[in-house]
């Protein structure tokens, strides 16, 4: 568990001594969302039609910005042979590399949305839904991601390729997460949609640091 | 104690060693030696366990390493090329969540002492990007002083260190060596350590 | 039995099984295509609502049927390399991708061609269409992921994990895709009237989803014939096999002659 807290901690301690890589994923997220307006026109009535979509891959998008950055370094300055040779499991430490990976691109999303949902004229209880349903899918992204960062690893073009290994994947948060908002605005009702979501954070959780602890090991091996 | 059999390794197309066979007891070293390219980082990664075997065996206490890994990765401190720092830690910071990471407890005197006997001494709490490659080398090695590894496995410990740190690691080793230590390196210098120590020559 | 399994596990022994068995599968594929689409152009009757237009779904069901079961076939694979680590498997996994990429993209270009003359756009987003497409999308991934990494080894393995993380998803996408589509009910058509279909549609559609597994499986063991020269290029065996000799006779002789 201390194994856990420390590698937490020390990702934490790294990026708020380098602060610029977590502001550059929340500024593109308000890029992003001002764009879209920017592109569409400005008649309000349609913005609110497309809002949960808009914010959804927005935030898709910041969050798969800084993927590639979980294991890079890691790898580049062999820290992450130190975590495969120490005793506790790989995943354990995998899982902490993700839970500091989503404290850093994840929660400020999270944090940003209802603000950026004001933009576009989101009623108190589809902000309240778009949060939940962010804190809910942003640690699916994370999770998902980290498959893909940890196969990528140290490959030919691999940001590139790593955004079109993830986004097939992240299909189903989307479709969830945006349509959570979308329920509630229809006056359906959210919960179904959050359900799911948060079924999908339970199985990622389980299966994801796993598998991108089996795929570290592959690039370890090279 | 720790001994490996029959050991190879490709690169690509090209085998670059095999039938690699050596043990190691309490209070032994042994010196890979070899040309460049041979494959002797390849063969210490290999007794990691960070590459899989293909054929042959790797036993520790007796027992093969994939029954035992758990026991094997305590007991095991690996040096290679890159030296697993943190360029914007401190000495300090590094060494304590290196510690954590390997599951060991280490105290913040302990650790500042393990600098000190390095020569880090007054430097603890820079952050590492501003020390000398030199100096940073040290850092790296003064995980060796802290770790409570049996077994050391050390690719170039001794490069880009001037005579001082060399004394002060080949003492370090030493010490390790005396308290029923193991210790694995390569090095192109010729190395005089206290302790049973035999020469391996890596060819193809 | 187990033992024989293992027997062909070898490169070196599934070289010349694929090799008989191959020209076999593109026979059985090439008649049973013809039957199928004399079936599905001569024999079926014109539907009521769609006209002769719709023949296209002889074409485009058994895609799809093909694309998925191909991803299956590559996550079953790459299941087998990652737990026995063979070299085999991974070379299966690469030569069924392309195949079952094509057969995405034909699903997904004979949906488009349906869609015109029936809808009157060349694209919808319907539920089915729209998982095709995602699918499209990981077959692409999986194709690039094992072409940007040099060593073959480290290819085949991550190819395997990322097949078969991408086969515990596919039902995922699909049901999320599903869903999405349902509370959009734009258009809504389906691509097979799901109702009642004449038994002879039925027969040539099946007929025509046999005759592309066999035309899959013809082409993956033709495929992994290559993968397996090249992978093995360095060995003894490949060396003497006829081929390869007459071939390096060819080669020695032409420069010979320049």
């Amino acid at each position: 568990m201390s194994a856990f807290v420390a590698i937490v901690k020390r990702d934490l301690t790294l990026a708020l001594r380098r602060k610029n890589e977590v502001i550059t994923s929340v500024f593109f997220f308000v890029v992003v969302a001002a764009l879209f307006p920017l592109g569409i026109g400005p008649e309000m009535n349609t913005l609110r039609l497309v809002a949960p979509g808009i914010l959804w891959v927005g935030a898709l998008l910041a969050s798969m910005l800084s993927l590639s950055r979980m294991f890079a370094t890691d790898y580049a300055d062999g820290t992450l042979e130190q975590m495969a040779l120490s005793p506790n499991s790989l995943s354990l430490l995998v899982a902490a590399k993700i839970l500091a990976h989503w404290l850093l691109s994840g929660l400020p999303l999270v944090l940003l949305a209802p603000i950026l949902g004001l933009q576009f004229d989101l009623s108190a209880n589809a902000l309240w839904v778009l949060t939940l349903s962010l804190l809910l899918g942003t640690p699916v992204l994370s999770l998902i991601g980290a498959v893909g960062a940890a196969l990528t690893l140290g490959v030919r073009g691999g940001d590139v390729l790593l955004s079109l290994l993830v986004l097939p994947l992240y299909v189903p948060a989307l479709v969830f997460g945006a349509g959570a908002v979308q329920a509630e605005i229809s006056g359906l009702g959210a919960s179904a949609h959050l359900s799911v979501l948060a079924a999908l954070v339970l199985v990622a959780a389980v299966f994801s640091p796993w598998a991108s602890a089996a795929s570290l090991r592959i690039a370890l091996e090279s | 104690m720790f001994s490996v059999s029959n050991l190879c390794c490709s690169r690509g197309e090209k085998r670059l060693f095999s039938g690699v066979s050596f043990s190691l007891q309490v209070g032994e070293y042994l010196h890979l030696e070899g040309d460049n390219g041979v494959g002797k980082t390849s063969l210490l990664r290999l007794a990691c366990g960070l590459c899989p075997l293909e054929e042959g065996q790797i036993c520790w206490q007796g027992q093969p390493v994939s029954e035992n890994s758990d026991e094997f990765r305590a007991n095991l401190a690996y040096l290679g090329h890159q030296l697993a720092l943190k360029e914007d830690l401190t000495p300090l910071e590094n060494l304590l969540s290196h510690a954590s990471i390997a599951g060991r407890q280490l105290s913040l005197t302990d650790a500042k002492a393990a600098l000190a006997r390095l020569g880090l001494r007054g430097r603890e709490h820079l952050p590492v990007r501003v020390l000398s490659q030199g100096q940073k080398r040290r850092t790296a090695l003064a995980r060796l002083v802290v770790s409570t590894a049996k077994l050391w496995i050390l690719d170039e410990p001794f490069v880009a260190l001037d005579p001082a740190a060399q004394n002060a690691l080949s003492e370090v080793i030493n010490a390790h060596l005396a308290s029923q230590g193991m210790v694995l390196l390569t090095s192109h210098q010729a190395v005089s350590l206290a302790g049973q120590g035999r020469s391996y020559r890596l060819s193809a | 039995m187990i033992q024989k399994l293992f027997f062909y596990a070898s490169p070196q022994n599934f070289y010349p099984l694929a090799g008989k068995l191959w020209p076999v599968f593109a026979c059985l594929a090439t008649g049973l295509t013809v039957w199928g689409l004399w079936l599905g152009m001569f024999v079926a009757p014109t539907d009521f609502q769609q006209g002769q237009g719709y023949r296209i779904i002889f074409v485009h069901v058994p895609a799809s049927w093909m694309s998925m079961v191909i991803y299956l076939a590559m996550a079953f694979w790459a299941l087998l390399g990652l737990t026995f680590n063979t070299r085999l498997s991974g070379m299966m996994t690469k030569a069924l991708a392309p195949t079952g990429a094509i057969c995405a993209f034909l699903s997904l270009w004979t949906g488009a061609l349906w869609g015109k003359p029936m809808w009157g756009t060349w694209w919808v987003w319907d539920a089915r269409l729209t998982s095709e497409l995602i699918l499209f999308f990981l077959y692409l991934g999986h194709i690039a992921l094992t072409s940007a990494i040099d060593d073959p080894r480290r290819a085949d393995k991550a190819g395997g994990i990322l097949a078969l993380v991408g086969a515990l998803n596919v039902p995922v996408i699909y049901f999320s895709v599903k869903w999405w589509n349902t509370l959009h009910q734009g258009a809504s058509v389906s691509l097979t009237k799901g109702s009642s279909m004449a038994q002879v549609m039925l027969e040539a559609m099946l007929i025509m989803g046999i005759a592309f597994w066999m035309y899959a499986v013809a082409m993956a063991l033709y495929r992994v014939r290559s993968i397996i020269l090249v992978r093995e290029r360095h060995t003894q065996w490949v060396a003497e096999l006829p081929e390869v000799k007459a071939q390096m006779t060819k080669n020695t002789a032409g420069g010979a002659n320049a």
